[in-house]
């Protein structure tokens, strides 16, 4: 089976474009990643289009009407989101599978100033939302965090650390929402959402879309190998049982088998990887997930965000783009926009937030419900 | 009239609440005959072992520990805050998600692995054919 590169690939600012409508985002993207890529649309043999919250509304066929209606194939994925890595595993999938050289990935999401994300009300009766515990994903990401204060103690203080941080990098980041830096006593004195998450603790709900144009080894030998990123694997799980997954979502144990076979694939271990870029749509998940990704042992992650072994100049930086709390999370495009913040790096040009030398870097994503997407990624020059 | 009578009955706010002609409200569990894990409400397989209608219904406790908890400051609108979301482990299996009441909402007052109980109570809102429900709640246990 072929491997599979990143020819071009890029993303729009994040931010609010109530102006634009969907498919208009994501064309922007798709523009974008196939001038990065040197092709036109005509070049591209099918697209994966990856969308949430219109996922009945056909829009990668409407981005195609926006940007080039060549007939290609197209397949719209949903997948909570985890459905801008489940669109680029799509296409990565078919490369693999030798049915085609060049295709198109795309992710876009609108989300404007959507309120509170919650799980679905359910059938009939009366909400239980407040009644029976609180469906809504700061509550839900924050009791996750509490399991792993009972497990190991992490403090209020050590969650918010994330967020400073967090905040931090995306000061460098010019497609970021916010790049404004939050100290830790501002983090901490926020407004409180679901302790021990606080407003600054929660990612931005923001517009955006990123794309990427994937090749067969063939054609990138072809058409140049010198920007191309390396997809050294791609995996996706969803959620096995475990004994409280139906009523508190595990998000732990889907990334966990997700990382061992994407290490397996790629043949590395977490050592060997310069920089992450993890699901940080709550500052408590970023420390569950520096577990989950072996990036420390067990109980060892409150000391990696207090040593600041995961901030842009440590061990392992994570998050150097501001993550999903600064640069923003627009569900459907966020798999994508956290593969153009890796490739960027790879590809030494990510400017004054460049991780110097860079050559391996993974992407992490989790869609609840639960689907975890993760691709390690291999500079090729 | 009968109808009379039954229209005044609360409704369980989920199905796995039981509510008896005689006697206590009740949660009740499908338990797995082959695989021995429990689950809340029916369902046709198993999505532990994937066996298929092997289920039998089993009475949950009425005493557990917390497990872990949320205190949410916002929440829908029109939901009063705050109140604590807490997800609670029963003696002899079963975890459930639900609102712990009669404790403060400080993280200093409440603490994972503490005794639970389960109480039964009218929820304080109704559907919209003004039918009430009957639903649970978690309290400290001592």
């Amino acid at each position: 089976m072929s491997d599979v590169y990143v020819l071009g690939i890029d993303m729009i600012k994040f931010g609010r474009f109530p102006d634009k409508s969907v498919p208009e985002l994501g064309a922007q993207a798709a523009l974008l990643a196939l001038d990065d890529a040197g092709l036109k649309i005509q070049d591209m043999e099918a697209l994966y289009s990856g969308n949430l919250m219109q996922a009945s509304a056909m829009v990668g066929q409407r981005i195609l009407q926006e940007i080039g209606q060549t007939g290609i194939p197209v397949t719209n994925s949903a997948n909570a989101c985890a459905t801008g890595a489940t669109a680029f595993r799509e296409g990565w999938t078919a490369i693999k599978a030798g049915l085609y050289d060049l295709v198109l990935v795309i992710g876009v999401e609108q989300l404007g100033k959507t309120g509170l994300l919650g799980g679905g009300g359910g059938k009939g009766g009366i909400s239980k939302e407040g009644l029976l515990g609180s469906s809504t994903m700061p509550a839900v990401f924050a009791e996750a965090g509490m399991e792993h204060t009972r497990k190991y103690g992490t403090t209020f203080e050590q969650f918010a650390k994330v967020s400073v941080k967090n905040h931090m990098h995306s000061v460098k980041n010019p497609k970021s929402m916010y790049r404004i830096e939050t100290p830790l006593e501002m983090v901490m004195n926020a407004e409180m959402i679901a302790y021990p998450n606080t407003k600054l603790m929660c990612s931005v709900n923001v517009d955006g879309a990123a794309a990427a144009v994937l090749c067969s080894a063939r054609k990138a030998r072809e058409l140049g190998m010198a920007r191309a990123v390396r997809v050294a694997a791609s995996v996706l799980t969803s959620d096995p049982w475990t004994e409280r997954d139906l009523v508190m979502p595990d998000v732990n144990t889907c990334t966990r088998r997700a990382a061992a076979q994407a290490y397996a694939m790629a043949g590395i271990g977490p050592e060997d990887l310069d920089l992450v870029e993890l699901h940080d749509c709550f500052a408590t998940a970023e420390i569950l997930h520096y577990e989950n990704l072996g990036l420390c042992k067990d109980g060892e992650a409150g000391r990696l965000i207090d040593e600041g072994q995961t901030a842009h100049g440590g061990r392992i930086p994570v998050n150097v783009s501001g993550g999903l709390l600064s640069k923003g999370h627009p569900l459907g495009a966020t798999g994508i926009a956290n593969i153009y913040e890796i490739s960027t790096h790879l590809r030494g040009e990510a400017g004054e937030r460049q991780v110097e030398g860079a050559k391996l870097g993974l992407t992490h994503v989790i869609g609840l419900g639960s689907a975890c997407g993760i691709h390690i990624l291999e500079r090729c020059a | 009239m009968a109808d009379t009578a039954a229209a005044k009955r609360p409704l369980p706010v989920v199905d796995f609440l039981k509510i008896p002609e005689q006697g206590e409200p009740y949660l009740e569990g499908q338990r797995c005959k082959e695989c021995s894990a429990i689950f809340l409400g029916a369902r046709d397989a198993c999505s532990k072992c994937g066996a298929r209608g092997r289920f039998e219904a089993k009475k949950l406790a009425k005493q557990g520990t917390l497990y872990v908890y949320s205190i949410v400051h916002r929440s829908f609108p029109g939901i009063e805050v705050p109140y604590i979301s807490a997800i609670v482990d029963l003696e002899g299996g079963g975890t459930l998600k639900g609102n712990l009441i009669n404790i403060e909402p400080d993280p200093e007052k409440i603490r994972m692995g503490m005794p639970i109980e389960v109480i039964f109570k009218i929820a304080p809102t109704k559907d919209r054919e003004g039918n009430e429900y009957l639903t649970y709640y978690f309290q400290p246990r001592h």
